[in-house]
This record gives structure tokens, sequence and C-alpha cells, in this order.
């Protein structure tokens, strides 16, 4: 009998897969980065690659980040795809030139006569307990520069569906790819799985109160709205899934219906994404509010080690539950 | 012709490479005037004296071979095909410019002629030619890829870490260092540790460096062409340092008051466009033939200021194009 179960994968193999499936339909896909190749990456996340695809399509680098970034740059802008891995997210601070002043201004400054396809991967995020220099969130950095898209899947299928819409896009994608979620389980994708750029998902419905989280939010944002279903309150959660292109088309629609919104990002709460999404409401859909919007966001002090410590700064399920029930009962 | 040597241009080659030099001075010297004028807007930085770079090195290259350059870079840009009209309007603002007036005079482009960009944050452009060496050799192709920056950039981490790369991965790509003397207003050699910034390096990271004369246009061309073999054979890169010095200072607000006036002496003696008329006249063109090429490069460079200045200003909608692949901006689904 045919075992009708979806199989279930992890979200650090979901990342090798996305890749390899673009490596097998496009000659033009390489890969280089920081023991990438034969080690399979610090995260394994790149396990596999080099026996498939060789040392033609996957390039293990030095520890030179600025020469990586430019090197996928020129690649990029003479006709390869090149998909480059900044191992930890903190790292891209040591090549930000190449994300705040190269790859997002080449197409613009020079009149459109230059084309940069190319993916940034990186290992971003909390909760593992590697202190400040190797756990921030830092997807904020990037929304503050126009002209690169940004990415981070919450599960398995996602990271398969939205790596093909990056290495198939045409702009620069940095691709957040969340530590905490690397040994967490999903649905496979199907074969040709593609999720468009800029297209949230409800990942729960609900019609109390609008959770828009991104990344590892999403499951922490799904365990409160299980917690808080005890309690008989009604979660909405929205999966962003990318913050640019920003779906708020669907974060207004969920808002029609629970006429409260709570953001949930990992990001310091200075300058972090749920801003932006909290001043657009703000602008475009204060009449649809029953309540102030609501930031949960990291604490606006740099990543402790201590796990008790670094509870204490990012998001958790208890916070998330506690900020909940107050906005309920304004 | 045996390895390593170039064979010896003909005359009316060279003549033409004069003539393209010439062109490039005049434009500069067009920009400056126009810039006195109110017509030129934002900043500049002036090429003139660094002309026999640009033109030996470009004619040493082919077509599609790849070249990136700094914020200095109007002479790369039109020693690669850029039109002096399309880069004066740049420069004036006008929807004629070469990147439709979004770039201005620090980031001029020509990318159908493999002329992939002037980059304005010191050193960053010479990972990016590596990049399109390394797609280069990936595609299989025999193209190289070019970098020109300055003095000042073999001080920043950018240099060091595209050299390495480069010799690690085998790139065709050559890095043209044009020591002009001064990374801006200081002395190169009262910041850096060896007395030949990009040269000395090379050797650290595994390949060749060589210095030449940046004001010969035939030194430049030969010593080009030689390291352009190399990578076109698989051999690798090489660092190429070309001494040379600025006309004007460092931008537009700098008078250059800081360098001596006997080594300013020196160096205008040794313009590149009086070496090279000098050599012509050895390879056996007359005065005439040079003073007729030096008028042909002044009508140009008064019709592309003419066509620069009687073109229409951007539109201010254009700010609104070109962030994405698509031709637009949208932020927002």
């Amino acid at each position: 009998m045919a075992d009708l179960t979806p199989s279930t994968v992890t979200y650090r193999d979901a990342v090798a897969d996305g890749i390899a499936r673009e490596l097998r339909r496009d000659p033009t896909v390489v890969c280089l980065g920081e023991d990438i190749g034969k080690a399979g990456g610090v995260f394994k996340t790149t396990v596999g690659l080099y026996d498939e695809f060789g040392a033609e399509r996957i390039w293990d680098t030095p520890i030179s980040e600025q020469a990586i970034m430019g090197a996928a740059m020129g690649a990029a802008m003479t006709g390869m795809r090149p998909v480059a891995e900044i191992m930890f997210s903190d790292f891209l601070a040591c090549c930000w030139d190449y994300l705040a002043n190269e790859i997002p201004k080449a197409r613009y400054m020079t009149g459109g006569q230059v084309t940069v396809p190319l993916v940034v991967r990186t290992a971003n995020g909390g909760g593992l307990g590697f202190g400040a220099q190797h756990s921030q969130s830092v997807e904020n950095w990037t929304l503050t520069v126009p002209g690169l898209k940004i990415v981070a899947p919450s599960n398995p299928s996602d990271v398969v569906g939205l790596m093909a819409s990056a290495i198939r896009s045409d702009d620069p994608v940095v691709f957040f790819e969340h530590k905490g979620l690397f040994a967490s389980k999903g649905e496979a994708a199907p074969p040709g799985h593609v999720v468009p750029l800029g297209q949230a998902r409800v990942a729960r419905e609900g019609s109390d109160v609008t959770v828009v989280a991104l990344a590892a939010t999403v499951p922490l944002a799904l365990s409160a709205a299980d917690e808080l279903s005890g309690e008989g309150i009604s979660l909405e959660v929205i999966d962003l899934r990318c913050l640019i292109p920003l779906d708020m088309a669907t974060v207004f629609r969920s808002l029609e219906k629970t006429s409260r919104l709570i953001v949930v990002e990992e990001n310091p709460y200075q300058g972090g994404w749920g801003a932006t999404v909290a001043s657009i409401v703000a602008d475009e859909g204060f009449e649809m509010l029953d309540a102030p919007v609501r930031r949960l966001a990291a604490e606006n002090v740099p990543l402790p080690f201590a796990d008790a410590l670094e509870q204490r700064v990012i998001p958790t399920v208890d916070k998330l539950v506690e900020a909940v029930r107050r906005l309920t009962s304004y | 012709m045996t390895e390593g040597t170039i064979e010896r241009v003909a005359t009316s080659t060279l003549l033409g490479w004069y003539e393209q030099m010439a062109v490039i001075r005049g434009t500069e010297q067009a920009a400056h005037d126009l810039f006195m004028r109110g017509l030129v807007k934002g900043t500049t930085h002036l090429a003139a004296g660094h002309e026999a770079v640009a033109v030996g090195a470009s004619a040493a290259l082919r077509p599609d071979d790849y070249v990136f350059a700094t914020y200095r870079g109007h002479h790369h840009a039109i020693a690669r095909g850029a039109s002096p009209e399309g880069c004066l309007a740049e420069l004036m603002q006008k929807a004629t410019g070469v990147c439709k007036a979004k770039g201005g005079s620090m980031h001029l482009t020509q990318a159908d002629h493999g002329m992939l960009g002037s980059y304005a944050i010191v050193g960053a452009h010479l990972p990016m030619a590596g990049g399109a060496a390394w797609s280069a050799k990936l595609r299989g192709t025999t193209q190289v890829a070019v970098a020109f920056f300055g003095d000042g950039a073999t001080n920043i981490g950018a240099f060091h870490e595209a050299l390495n790369l480069a010799a690690v991965w085998k790139l065709p790509v050559i890095f043209v260092c044009e020591n002009n003397r001064y990374m801006e207003y200081t002395p190169i050699g009262a910041v850096t540790a060896v007395p030949n910034p990009a040269a000395d390096r090379a050797a650290a990271n595994g390949m060749p460096g060589v210095l030449v004369d940046g004001n010969d246009l035939i030194a430049v061309h030969d010593t080009m062409g030689s390291a352009v073999q190399r990578a076109r054979a698989g051999d690798g890169p090489t660092v190429v340092e070309a001494l040379t010095y600025r006309h004007f200072g460092h931008s537009r607000t700098d008078p250059a008051t800081y360098r001596p006036a006997e080594e300013v002496e020196e160096w205008m003696a040794r313009d590149p466009l009086i070496v090279a008329r000098r050599t012509l006249l050895e390879f056996g063109a007359t005065e005439a033939d040079v003073d007729a090429a030096d008028g042909r490069a002044a009508d140009i460079v008064a019709a592309a200021s003419q066509a620069a200045q009687a073109a229409p200003a951007a539109d201010p909608d254009e700010a609104f194009t070109d962030v994405w692949a698509d031709g637009g901006c949208a932020w927002r689904t």
C-alpha cells in the first residue's frame, strides 16, 4: 500500500535541495563561499552539492567576505547566476559595502546598463547561544537599502520554493536562513516547487488578532496561537516570507477581519522591520484598527551569550502570548 | 614575435591612439571649463595626465574584454568607446547622459563596450573584476577583466582580498594601478609600507608585479599586452603599476597646492601627449600629422560639448526607473 503521508525533511536539507534543483536546471548557477564544498558548509546546508556538481560549480573561498561578494557581483554582471554564502549574517558587516553601495546600486547608477542576478545566502538569527557576534537577526540592515530583495523562509517547503525564485530573479536577493530553524522539519517541497517573491502566506487563519511574522517568529507565533486558542483568542498568523517585495495587501486583508495587529520580529526594536509594517498600517489602514499596533521585537541590547539572558532579549512564545492578551484587552 | 614581446605598432595605429588621448584630454578640459561656468554640478575627478594608461591598456584589449574603473574614470569610459558627448551630457545632468543622469561623473559606464562601471568606493571594484574574470573562466571564453585603480586603493582590504582570490583561482584578470603619487591629498609614500604600493604587494599574493612608465603609451601598451597574453593563456593574474601624474587636483575643489612646484614642472614636461608626440615623430609621422590629429580631437570635443549643452535635461520621473531588472522600482505587492 502506498504511503500517502507527505515526506518530511529538515530546513537544513531543504537549503541544499533548493540550491541543487537550480544547479540542475540552469548551468549558469554557481556557488561560492567558505567551507561550502567538500565540507558541506559549517551548518551542513550545502551537503551533497560538491559530490553532485563538482569543483566547477561549487567553489570554496578563503575567509574574504569582500572578495566573495565582489566575485559574485562581477560574475552576475557577466552572465552567471552566483549563489554566494556568507557564513553568519553578522559577517555581512565585513562586506557591507557590497550590499549597501555596490550590488543594489549598479543597475540604477548605470541607467540600467547592467543587471546583477545573484543570491547572497546567510545564516541569521539567535536562540542558539552563539553570543553577540554570531546570533544577530540583521534582516533590518538590508531593509535600509533600496535595490535589494529580501527573503527569509520559515519552513522547508518555502526554503525550496523561495530559493528557486531567488536564484531565477534578475535582481539581487539576500536570502536569510534562520539558524534556529535548521533542525526543524516540515513537508518536503514537491517537484518544480516555486514560491513567488513578495507573496505572504496565511500560516494560520484566525479572527481576533493578526500576527505578522517572519522566519523563526512564524513557528513562535503558531505556538502562541495554539496556547491562546485555549483562552478563546483566535490569532491569524501571517508569514511575510519576504521583506522586499513587501506583501502588505495580505496584511490589510487580515486586518479587515481582526482590526488588531501585532508584529513579531527578531531584529532589535530600534530600526526593526516591524516599524516599516507599522508605519504603513498607520498611514494607510488607521481606520481599520481597534487598538494600537504593537511590536514585539528584540530588546535594544547586544545579544548576550547565556540562554537565560538571550531568551530575555529575543521574542519568545510567552512574551507574545502576554502581548496578545494585553492587546485584546485594550 | 617571441613570447613576452609585442610587435611594434603601425604609425597609423599609433596616431589613432594619440588622437584618442587628445580627445580624452580635451574632454577633461571641457568638463573643467563647463564646471567653472556652472554647467557641470556635483564634483569631478579629472584624469588629465592619465590618458596613456587608459588608451595604452585599452589598445591591448579585445572588444569583449571587461573593464572596471574608479570615480576618476572618464578616460577609461572614453577609451572603451563611450562618446565624449554622452560623458559630458552625463556630467551636465542631461537625458542623453551615458547613465541617464543617474550616475554622474563618478559612475560613467559603457556596458555594451565591456566597460562595466566606475565605482566610487575605493577598492570595491577589484573583487568585481575578479568575478568577471571568474565568469569568463566558467563560461570557457578567453576574455580577460581589468581593474583600474589609484595608488590609494592599495591600502584597503578589498585590494588584498581580490589579489589573493585571483591568484588562488588563477583568474584572467589584470590589476592596473595608476600611481599618481597622491592617495588624495597625502603622498602615497607617507602612508604605505613599501615603495611601490601595488607592484610590491603582488609577490605576496603569488603573482607578478610590473612597474611601467604610465605616461608612455607604447610602454603601457606593451606591458599590458604581456599581462593580457598571460591571462588569456590561463596563467593567471598580474599587477601592473603605472607611474603617472594628475594635471588637476584630486577633485574639483582641490587646487593641489600640496605638490612641490618642481615636481609638477617635471611631470608636466613628461605629459603623456608630449611623450606620444615624440614617439610618433620617431615612428615617422610628421608634425603636421600630429597637429592634424590634435585638430580632429578638438573638433570632436567641441561638437560633443555643444551637443551635450543642447540636450534636454533629465526627466525627474527617470528617478523611478532602473532599480529592478523589470525597469521599475516597486517594493510592495
